[in-house]
């Protein structure tokens, strides 16, 4: 059983990143490095804002768990702040690089398009989240099958100290099996990735042509998105939301990219008509 | 352990100088042609202009080529080191032997004194290496060649027959899979000679690379297995300020051993180099000497992927102290020689006469890069808290780092370092992730919030 969750969160979290990366990203090299360096500005986002997170844990009373709780929802909130911030930065950076490569060359043909720089940024920052939130769930979910989110052997509860064991008591009995709530993990996951994605082409877009509205509707319905996973682990009330930020993201990154209902029916029949002539 | 990334962003430097002899020379053969029309003289030069630029787009677009052709062996390299740590147990335990270079002990009671002896132990494998390295230049700058490739295919010998049948069994152990002595030696007999043929003589390219990806990743894991904590990482930190000043110091022993290559028109043993195009090196072998701008490897220095040279096999495979200190001479001359030859030099101008092209030039990363690299991600997925996110973590900061390197190289086009950079990121994200980054990630999953 473990096995087949294992496989199955796994693809249901990755796999359409998985897809992006294979069909569109890995020929060309220069993405691929976009994408790395796009990870890496994720990643340096989340090291600062733990850092923030781990010193105000420090300066503050442990004991005290309302405290604690509202310390980690300042942190979910400056970390989502922070990313944003990063995300401009990543976006500074690649204008400054594609500016020099602009100047090195005389005819417009640039390598990459700030559109596409856009699409793959979001990307890196997209899969680094994902692993970060799902991989440690996955290996764990490769162990033995017990209840428990962690696939923590249920003695776990028993010799654990107090404050921890109570955590995972409730959320313990609030599960109705942990392959369920893996299963919403991937699922948030994959909807984390797929925001990131057009967060990042709508934000690039909204600094290109200087849209200060755009920005601030992708940093306030980032903020939104981690709102709503504080409602877990009533995934009821978080997940169907998010979907439909999701979708929301996914058209209105689409419009704002060029595409059209005209292109896309343009494809539709260009399909129909190969497939007619073939 | 200078690692020295060259990339051909030099040959295409010398490309575009190529390239500026032929604008150079186009002009003046149309002024011959159209003397008397200034006007039309100038149509050549906007071509030359544009075929400047676009020599500098095509540096960019190589680059990025390059930078992906180290990217996918460091990473499968990696990749290989953290799966067998993950699933084969044996190199994660400890058995309390440690190498003979590491004398002092890491289980102490205070911990003033383990920083202490993981001081010492460091600093005395940094001194051996040291050592092996100035011996080797030494070697190099008498032409002693001999010995060294002897002392390359030694210990190459070692790594493929022996290393990989203590892994074979290893991993056989893991996952129960019963296999007889006659089986195991055929397969062992095979993969050693074929290594040993790809790596020193000819063979495909593919497979050459992948056997150098093998063996660096079998002796970092050796090094995962045998080394304690402190030591590893504080042996990762002084290699890579060794690397630094013997890479870019005056009088620095890679550098001189760099010079002395390039002033001989030699590659710098080809041997412990992994590169991504050698294919055509082998028809350059064969033909003519070229004159003076082209680097033209000795024939039998050609894919020899040398590590250190070896003792003889030991009587039995057990892991007895006899086999232990058998293991340390090895190794000690395997370090060494893994960081001389951590140099990457670009082949110059080993052009193929017909048709040059960018992409036949590759790019050039030793193998102790391969090997500090996983032993760092390896580290990290053994021992660290964070588990799989200061894996993660560690890998995209190596990478990053990588990139950069590359990148520095592009502007300063000589020989670098491939270590510091990289490793300072790496060691910076371990040490944060674990430390910072999981807690916060902890809490998270516990209560199940998405950033």
């Amino acid at each position: 059983m473990t096995l087949a969750v294992f496989f199955g969160c796994a693809f249901i979290a990755f796999g359409p990143a998985f897809a992006l990366f294979v069909f569109t990203i890995a020929k060309d090299p220069l993405r691929v490095i976009i994408l790395i360096a796009g990870a890496f500005f994720w990643l340096l986002s989340l090291l600062l804002s733990s850092l923030v997170w781990f010193i105000a844990i420090k300066a503050s009373n442990s004991q005290d768990l309302t405290l604690q709780r509202g310390l980690l929802i300042f942190g979910v909130f400056f970390s989502v702040l922070l990313q944003e911030v990063f995300r401009f930065t990543y976006y500074r950076l690649l204008r400054k690089a594609t500016e020099g490569l602009a100047a090195i060359t005389d005819d417009d043909g640039s390598a990459i398009s700030v559109r596409q720089m856009a699409y793959v940024a979001g990307l890196g920052f997209g899969i680094m989240s994902g692993a970060f939130s799902m991989i440690n769930v996955l290996s764990d979910s490769l162990g033995p099958g017990t209840v428990g989110i962690f696939g923590d052997s249920q003695y776990y509860f028993i010799t654990a100290d107090m404050p921890s064991s109570k955590i995972f008591r409730r959320v313990k009995t609030n599960l109705k099996s942990s392959s369920l709530i893996q299963k919403m993990r991937a699922l948030m996951t994959l909807a984390l990735t797929l925001l990131h994605t057009f967060w990042g082409v709508l934000f690039f877009e909204g600094c290109e042509k200087s849209c200060w509205w755009v920005i601030a509707a992708v940093v306030s319905l980032h903020l939104l998105v981690a709102g709503l996973s504080l409602l877990n682990p009533l995934y009821e009330g978080s997940l169907p939301p998010v979907y439909g930020i999701t979708l929301l993201m996914g058209v209105w990154a689409f419009f704002s990219s060029g595409g059209s209902l005209h292109s896309l029916n343009a494809l539709c029949t260009r399909r129909k008509a190969e497939g007619e002539s073939s | 352990m200078a690692d020295n990334v060259e990339n051909a962003v030099n040959s295409v430097s010398n490309d575009g100088t190529e390239a500026n002899r032929h604008t150079e020379t186009t002009p003046s053969r149309n002024e011959v042609e159209l003397n008397g029309q200034p006007p039309t003289a100038r149509p050549p030069q906007v071509l030359t202009d544009s075929e400047e630029d676009e020599d500098e787009e095509l540096t960019l677009k190589y680059g990025a080529k390059h930078v992906i052709m180290l990217f996918v062996p460091v990473t499968l390299c990696m990749v290989v080191v953290v799966a067998t740590i993950k699933s084969v147990s044996f190199y994660t335990q400890k058995d309390g032997q440690q190498l003979i270079y590491t004398p002092f002990r890491e289980d102490t009671e205070t911990v003033g004194q383990r920083a202490l002896n993981s001081m010492l132990n460091a600093f005395i494998m940094i001194g051996v290496i040291l050592v092996m390295t100035l011996v080797l230049v030494v070697l190099y700058k008498y032409r002693c060649y001999k010995v060294i490739q002897a002392w390359l295919f030694f210990s190459n010998l070692l790594l493929l027959f022996f290393f990989s049948l203590i892994y074979l069994g290893e991993v056989f152990k893991t996952y129960n899979v019963a296999m007889d002595y006659f089986t195991l030696a055929v397969i062992i007999w095979n993969f050693g000679v074929v290594g040993m043929i790809c790596i020193h003589w000819k063979g495909p390219l593919r497979l050459q690379q992948a056997y150098l990806i093998m063996i660096s990743a079998l002796m970092a894991l050796v090094f995962i297995k045998y080394l304690p904590e402190w030591t590893a990482k504080l042996l990762i930190i002084n290699a890579s300020s060794v690397d630094l000043l013997a890479v870019l110091c005056p009088k620095g022993p890679l550098r001189i051993l760099v010079e002395t290559a390039q002033e001989r028109n030699e590659t710098i043993f080809p041997a412990l180099i992994y590169s991504s195009t050698m294919v055509w090196l082998f028809n350059m072998a064969d033909s003519a000497e070229t004159g003076n701008n082209s680097s033209h490897p000795v024939p039998q220095q050609e894919n020899q992927v040398a590590m250190a040279p070896t003792a003889q096999p030991e009587d039995d495979g057990g892991f007895t102290p006899a086999w232990v200190n058998q293991q340390q001479h090895q190794l000690g001359p395997m370090q060494s020689s893994e960081d001389s030859r951590r140099e990457i030099q670009e082949l110059p101008s080993a052009r193929p006469p017909p048709v040059e092209d960018d992409e036949e030039r590759g790019v050039k990363l030793g193998l102790g890069d391969f090997i500090f690299y996983s032993m760092l991600v390896g580290k990290a997925s053994a021992t660290a808290s964070g588990d799989w996110n200061t894996t993660i973590a560690c890998f995209v900061a190596i990478l990053i780092g990588l990139c950069l390197t590359l990148l520095l190289l592009a502007i300063f086009k000589k020989a670098l370092p491939a270590l510091p950079i990289s490793i300072t990121f790496g060691l910076v994200f371990y040490f944060a992730t674990d430390n910072l980054v999981r807690p916060f990630m902890d809490q998270l999953a516990v209560h199940q919030f998405y950033i």
